[in-house]
C-alpha cells in the first residue's frame, strides 16, 4: 500500500518534471520571433517608417494582441509575418527559421502554414462558399473530392455546412468572417494572423467571431495573432499584447499586467477609449453628489477586487465617498478594475483614507 | 428590289460579316488577353513589377490605337498579302482587324483585372498560391464579369471596323453598303445593310450582357 503510494508520488514528480522541461522547450522556441525589423516605404513625400527596431516574441499556442491607433504599422507588422511585406532590416523567424533564408518557392509552402483573415474578409466573390474553403486546399494539389469533404468538415467547425453552396454576396458579415476562418484553417496552419477581423462587425458578431476563435485556439493549438484597433477585442481573448505606437512597439506584456498597470500614454489611452460594451450602462448612471473634492483613482489586483473595500472605508472613516465611475472586467479569466473615487471637499482624512485602500493591496493613482 | 439576287448577297454579307468579326475577336483574344494580363500584372502595383516589360507594351499598345483603322488597313496590306496570300475580301479584311483589336482588346482586360479587389489577391498569396494560380484562378475568375462586359465592347467595335474595311473591298455587309449606296447610289440598300449591321451590335450587345449578369455571382 505504501509502496504503491510511494511509487505514485514519484511518478507525479516525474511528471512535473517533464511538463517543466517541456515548458522551457517551447520557451526556447518561440512560434514567432521578430527581431529588429524595419520597414519603410519610400513614397512621394518622402520615406515612410512604417516599422522601427521591432522586436517580439510570441509563444506556440498563445492569443497575441498587437494593437495600436490607425496607421501605427500594425498591418505592416503582420504582414512581414508571412513575407507579404518584406521587411526593410531584421529578421521574421518561424519556429526558428528566418524566412529571409527560404526561396520563394519555399516561402509559398511557408505561407500554407500561416493562415490570415482580415478585415474584409477577402473571398473570392465570384466562387462558392465550398469553392472559396477548397482554394487553398487545390494549392496543397488535393483533388477536388477530396477537398470538398475536407471543406465540408472546416464548414462544420465553423457552423456554416447549410451555406456551402451560397455565394459569399449572400451572406452577412459574421458569416462571411466565418467561411474566412475556414478557408484559412484548411491548409491546417499552426498560426493564423487577424488583421483587424472584427472591426467591419457588430458588437454582437464581433463577440461569436472572438469565440469561435478562442475555440479554435483550444482545440486545434494554433497559435492565434490578433490586430485590433479596439480594446475590448484584447480584453476579451487575447494573453499577451504589444502597444504599438508609430512604427514602435512600447508596451508589451500580459493583458491582465498592462490592464492594471498601462505604463505608456498609448496603453492609457487605449484603457481609457475602452468603454467595455460589457460594464458601460453601469457607468452612465452614477451621477457626482460631491462637487470638488480631490479625486483618486483605485485600481484592483487580483486579490482585492471582489472584497468590499469601498464599503469598509465607508464604515471605518464614517465619511462619504463618491464613486465617479466603477470598472471591473474580466480580463484574461481574472477580475480586474478600476474605480475613480471623489473624496467630500474638506475633507481631513484623505491621508488616511489613502493609507486604508494602499494597506488593502490597492493601487492609488492621480486623476487629471 | 427585293430580288432573289440582293436577298442572296445580303445574307452572303451577313455571313461575311459575322465570319470576320468573330474570327477577328477570337483571334484578338488570343492575343490581347494574355497582353492585357502582362500589362496589368508588370504595372507599378502590379503581383509582378517590370518596368520594361510594361513600357514596351504600353507603348506598343498606344502607336496602334493611335493609327485610324482605315490608315492601318492600307498600310498592312503589304503584311496581309505575305499572311492570307491576297489584300482583298474577309479572310484578308481579318489581318487588319485583328492588329487592331489587340491592343484594344488588352487595354480593356488590363482595366478588368485592375478592377480586382487587391486584398482577395492579397489572400490567395497568404495562402501560398503562385502568381500562375493567381492570375487563372483569382484574376480572371473575379473581373470574368468585366471581362465578358468588355468583350461585348469589343465585338460592336470590330463589327464597326470590318464595315468599314467594305470601303477597300473587304467584303461583308460594309462592303455591300459602300458598294451599292456610294458607287451606285442605290440608297435603299444601303439603308437595309445599315439596319442589318444595327440588328447585329444589338444582337451580340444582348446576348453578351445576359451572359455577363448570368455569370456574376455578386447578386
Ligand atoms: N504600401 C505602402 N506605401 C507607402 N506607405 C505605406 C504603405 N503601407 C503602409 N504605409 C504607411 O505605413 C504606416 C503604417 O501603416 P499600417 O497599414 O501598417 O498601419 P495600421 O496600424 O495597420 O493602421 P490601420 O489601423 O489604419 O490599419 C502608415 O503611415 C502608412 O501610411
Ligand atoms: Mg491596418
Amino acid at each position: 500500500m505504501s509502496e504503491k503510494l510511494d511509487w505514485q508520488s514519484a511518478s507525479v514528480v516525474q511528471y512535473v518534471h517533464e511538463f517543466e522541461r517541456r515548458s522551457r522547450k517551447a520557451e526556447d522556441m518561440s512560434e514567432i520571433v521578430v527581431e529588429n525589423l524595419c520597414k519603410s516605404y519610400l513614397s512621394k513625400d518622402g520615406k515612410v517608417e512604417a516599422l522601427k527596431n521591432v522586436n517580439l516574441s510570441i509563444e506556440a499556442g498563445d492569443i497575441f494582441g498587437i494593437i495600436g491607433m490607425s496607421g501605427a504599422g500594425k498591418s505592416t507588422l503582420v504582414r512581414c509575418m508571412n513575407f507579404l511585406e518584406v521587411p526593410t532590416q531584421g529578421r521574421v523567424l518561424i519556429k526558428g527559421k528566418s524566412l529571409s533564408d527560404y526561396t520563394e518557392k519555399e516561402l509559398r509552402k511557408q505561407r500554407e502554414e500561416i493562415g490570415m483573415i482580415f478585415q474584409h474578409f477577402n473571398l473570392l466573390m465570384q466562387k462558392s462558399v465550398l469553392e472559396n474553403v477548397c482554394f487553398p486546399l487545390y494549392i496543397q494539389g488535393k483533388k477536388k473530392k477530396e477537398a470538398h469533404a475536407r471543406a465540408m468538415e472546416l464548414l462544420e467547425i465553423v457552423g456554416l455546412t447549410d451555406k456551402a453552396a451560397a455565394y459569399p454576396a449572400q451572406l452577412s458579415g459574421g458569416q462571411k468572417q466565418r467561411v474566412a476562418i475556414a478557408r484559412a484553417l484548411a491548409s491546417d496552419p499552426k498560426i493564423l494572423l487577424c488583421d483587424e477581423a472584427t472591426s467591419a462587425l457588430d458588437p454582437q458578431t464581433t463577440y461569436s467571431i472572438l469565440e469561435l476563435l478562442k475555440d479554435i485556439n483550444t482545440r486545434f493549438g494554433i497559435t492565434i495573432v490578433i490586430i485590433t484597433h479596439q480594446m475590448s477585442v484584447v480584453r476579451e481573448i487575447c494573453r499577451r499584447v504589444a502597444i504599438m505606437n508609430e512604427g514602435e512597439v512600447v508596451e508589451e506584456g500580459l493583458v491582465s499586467d498592462i490592464f492594471s498597470h498601462p505604463k505608456s500614454e498609448v496603453a492609457k489611452e487605449l484603457i481609457r477609449k475602452d468603454t467595455g460594451a460589457d460594464v458601460e450602462d453601469g457607468q452612465r448612471a452614477v451621477q457626482p453628489v460631491i462637487k470638488s473634492g480631490e479625486k483618486i483613482r483605485i485600481v484592483f489586483t487580483a486579490n482585492s477586487a471582489f472584497e468590499p473595500v469601498i464599503a469598509n472605508l465607508i464604515l471605518t472613516f464614517h465619511e462619504p465617498v463618491n464613486i465617479l465611475k466603477a470598472d471591473t472586467k474580466n480580463v484574461g479569466g481574472v477580475a480586474k478594475g478600476e474605480m475613480i473615487l471623489q473624496f467630500m471637499k474638506d475633507s481631513t482624512q484623505v491621508d488616511a483614507m489613502k493609507a486604508h485602500l494602499k494597506e488593502r493591496g490597492l493601487e492609488i493613482g492621480e486623476v487629471e | 428590289m427585293w430580288s432573289q439576287e440582293i436577298i442572296d448577297m445580303l445574307i452572303k454579307g451577313i455571313g461575311e460579316t459575322l465570319y470576320m468579326t468573330i474570327a477577328s475577336t477570337v483571334l484578338g483574344y488570343i492575343f490581347g488577353l494574355p497582353m492585357g494580363v502582362l500589362l496589368a500584372v508588370t504595372d507599378k502595383d502590379g503581383l509582378s513589377p517590370n518596368a520594361l516589360v510594361y513600357k514596351v507594351l504600353d507603348v506598343v499598345a498606344n502607336i496602334v490605337r493611335s493609327i485610324p483603322f482605315l490608315i492601318l488597313l492600307i498600310l498592312l496590306i503589304p503584311f496581309t498579302r505575305a499572311v492570307v496570300g491576297k489584300s482583298y475580301g474577309s479572310t484578308a479584311t481579318i489581318v487588319p482587324l485583328v492588329i487592331a483589336a489587340i491592343p484594344f482588346i488588352a487595354r480593356m482586360v488590363e482595366s478588368s483585372v485592375k478592377e480586382v479587389d487587391a486584398g482577395v489577391i492579397e489572400a490567395a498569396r497568404s495562402m501560398g498560391a503562385s502568381n500562375i494560380r493567381i492570375i487563372v484562378k483569382v484574376m480572371l475568375v473575379e473581373a470574368r464579369t468585366s471581362l465578358i462586359t468588355g468583350a461585348t465592347i469589343a465585338i460592336g467595335t470590330i463589327l464597326g471596323y470590318s464595315a468599314m474595311s467594305g470601303a477597300v473591298g473587304g467584303g461583308g455587309l460594309g462592303d455591300i453598303a459602300v458598294r451599292y449606296g456610294y458607287h451606285r447610289y442605290q440608297t435603299d440598300i444601303m439603308f437595309v445593310t445599315v439596319i442589318l449591321l444595327i440588328i447585329l451590335v444589338q444582337l451580340f450587345q444582348t446576348i453578351g450582357m445576359y451572359i455577363a449578369s448570368r455569370l456574376d455571382k455578386r447578386k
